[in-house]
């Protein structure tokens, strides 16, 4: 079974998707036509808070105009103090993740250290450029990347377009098919500082107008208890925000909003 | 044309182990012993960045003595394993004694087909879903595998060092207490070993996914203290 060793001059060091391509396990699928369609995922969005950043995803995938998944997972953990979401085409995307995972921590084990922050949303970029061929034939992954810093002590949050040009942005970012109304929902409500619960509230908020405007966006669905997932990174690390939490917080809105309308404040 | 000189193969292989032996037996010792929580390792080793124990997966962890340069190869090679493993099958797929296998069949290749044997002497060490099932593979510089179940010795020293961990070994004992024992063991009770001499590690699950800690700075002397006191 696979036992790697190499010469000096040949030794991939600490780069996982370089270990792959030298002992050639495919990382990518050659795409020659057009293959239809495809699951999709949609919106996701990030913003940063006092002391920390929070990541959320809507649960719905399409493949066209169909609903082909409910629950999908869109923000998952990078490693202990970051976190990725993803946008695009759901296979490749998800593929992409798990490359990006394995690589991190892999990064981490072989040095003995861990990459910066800064390290890490290049290394993605890398990953969503090699991705190019692909997404040319409508198989685009764009991801939100987000962690905290802490050679920097402040949280930090990446965009990518399908080249891999990556961007920083210093306050929030979404993308994604509703990306565009939560990210306006989220440009109203934001102010520097927030403190950690509004900002999560603020991220909920946000899916939920990109649910509204948005039909490849998926709102709450409290008769599966389904809910977008939402994460937070700080300094003690990534962690999920509670399905409870999220619940409680959609909860508020419907109630909040169901009032304005019976009392025709909002039509 | 000039043809070999003959040595019997005996030879050969006796002059190769002792040439190992001797490069591993000028390294400092290492030992490995279950504990109540998990798997508790423990080396001499004064340098706090050349470490000879360290993480290969989840709950799989590495540790070797002797040539470092032979070793940290070694270490490398098994993350690579491991995690190209866990990234074509899945996470749980990954096990130690796959990885031992692989090390032994390398390590008795270069053993028997290569001029220079390596230095070395390795453990792989698997926390398992219960007690019992945790495993320690010791393996030798020539591709022996031996696994324990209860605490193994690497290095120079290590009939000694055994004896002295199978007098105390107690299966069910605390993190420090295990601890204490292990640099008992170690020392024999000759020379004091401080924290600047030695480098601590665990398998414990309580640290989540990756079990795989670092025992180290202020959590070490918190742990030597208490039973110094």
């Amino acid at each position: 079974m696979s036992f790697y060793l190499f010469r000096a001059g040949e030794d991939p060091g600490p780069n996982f998707a370089e270990l792959l391509r030298r002992v050639q396990l495919p990382v990518e699928i050659p795409v020659n036509q057009n293959i239809g369609d495809v699951r999709h995922g949609t919106t996701i969005a990030a913003l940063r808070y006092q002391g920390g950043v929070v990541m959320a995803g809507d649960r719905r995938a399409t493949e066209g105009n169909i609903i082909a998944h409910r629950s999908i997972e869109k923000v998952f953990p990078a490693d202990r103090f970051s976190a990725v979401a993803i946008a695009g085409a759901a296979g490749p995307a998800i593929e992409m993740v798990r490359l990006f995972q394995t690589q991190l921590e892999h990064y981490e084990k072989v040095e003995g250290l861990t990459l910066s922050l800064e390290g890490k949303a290049n290394q993605l970029s890398q990953m969503v450029r090699t991705h190019l061929p692909m997404a040319m034939q409508g198989l685009g992954v764009v991801p939100l990347f987000a962690g905290w810093d802490d050679r920097r002590d402040l949280g930090r949050i990446f965009t990518y377009d399908i080249t891999g040009g990556r961007y920083e942005e210093t306050e929030f970012a979404a993308t994604g098919s509703g990306g565009r109304d939560a990210r306006t929902t989220i440009k109203l409500g934001y102010r520097d500082g927030l403190a950690r619960d509004t900002a999560v509230s603020l991220a909920v908020e946000a899916l939920f107008q990109a649910a509204e405007e948005d039909s490849a966006t998926g709102g709450p669905d409290p008769i599966r208890g389904i809910y977008p997932i939402v994460a937070t990174v700080d300094s003690t690390g990534f962690r999920m925000v509670s399905e409870s939490e999220v619940g409680d917080l959609f909860a508020a809105i419907l109630e909040r909003r169901s009032s304005l309308y019976r009392r025709g404040e909002l039509s | 044309m000039s043809m070999p000189y003959y040595v019997a193969p005996e030879q050969v292989m006796k002059d190769r182990a002792e040439y190992a032996q001797k490069g591993i037996a000028r390294g400092r010792a290492l030992i490995a012993v279950v504990y109540n929580e998990g798997i508790l390792m423990v080396a001499e080793n004064p340098s706090r960045t050349l470490h000879k124990i360290s993480e290969i997966y989840d709950r799989v962890a590495f540790a070797g003595v002797g040539k470092y340069n032979e070793f940290d190869q070694l270490r490398v090679a098994g993350i690579r394993h491991a995690d190209t493993k866990g990234y074509s099958y899945s996470r749980d797929d990954v096990d130690a004694r796959s990885l031992a296998n692989v090390y032994a069949q390398y390590l008795g290749q270069v053993f028997t087909q290569e001029m220079k044997p390596l230095e070395v002497e390795i453990l792989v060490a698997e926390l398992g879903p219960t007690p019992e099932l945790n495993r320690l593979y010791h393996i030798a510089y020539d591709g022996t595998v031996a696994d324990e179940q209860r605490f193994t010795v690497l290095g120079g020293e290590a009939s000694a060092i055994a004896q002295r961990a199978l007098d105390s070994f107690q299966s069910d004992w605390t993190l420090s207490e295990a601890l204490e024992s292990s640099i008992h063991s170690l020392t024999g009770g000759e020379r004091p070993l401080g924290m600047e001499d030695l480098e601590v590690g665990v398998l414990n699950s309580k640290y989540g996914r990756r079990a795989f800690h670092r025992v180290e700075g202020d959590e070490l002397r918190a742990l030597l203290g208490e039973f110094a006191l």
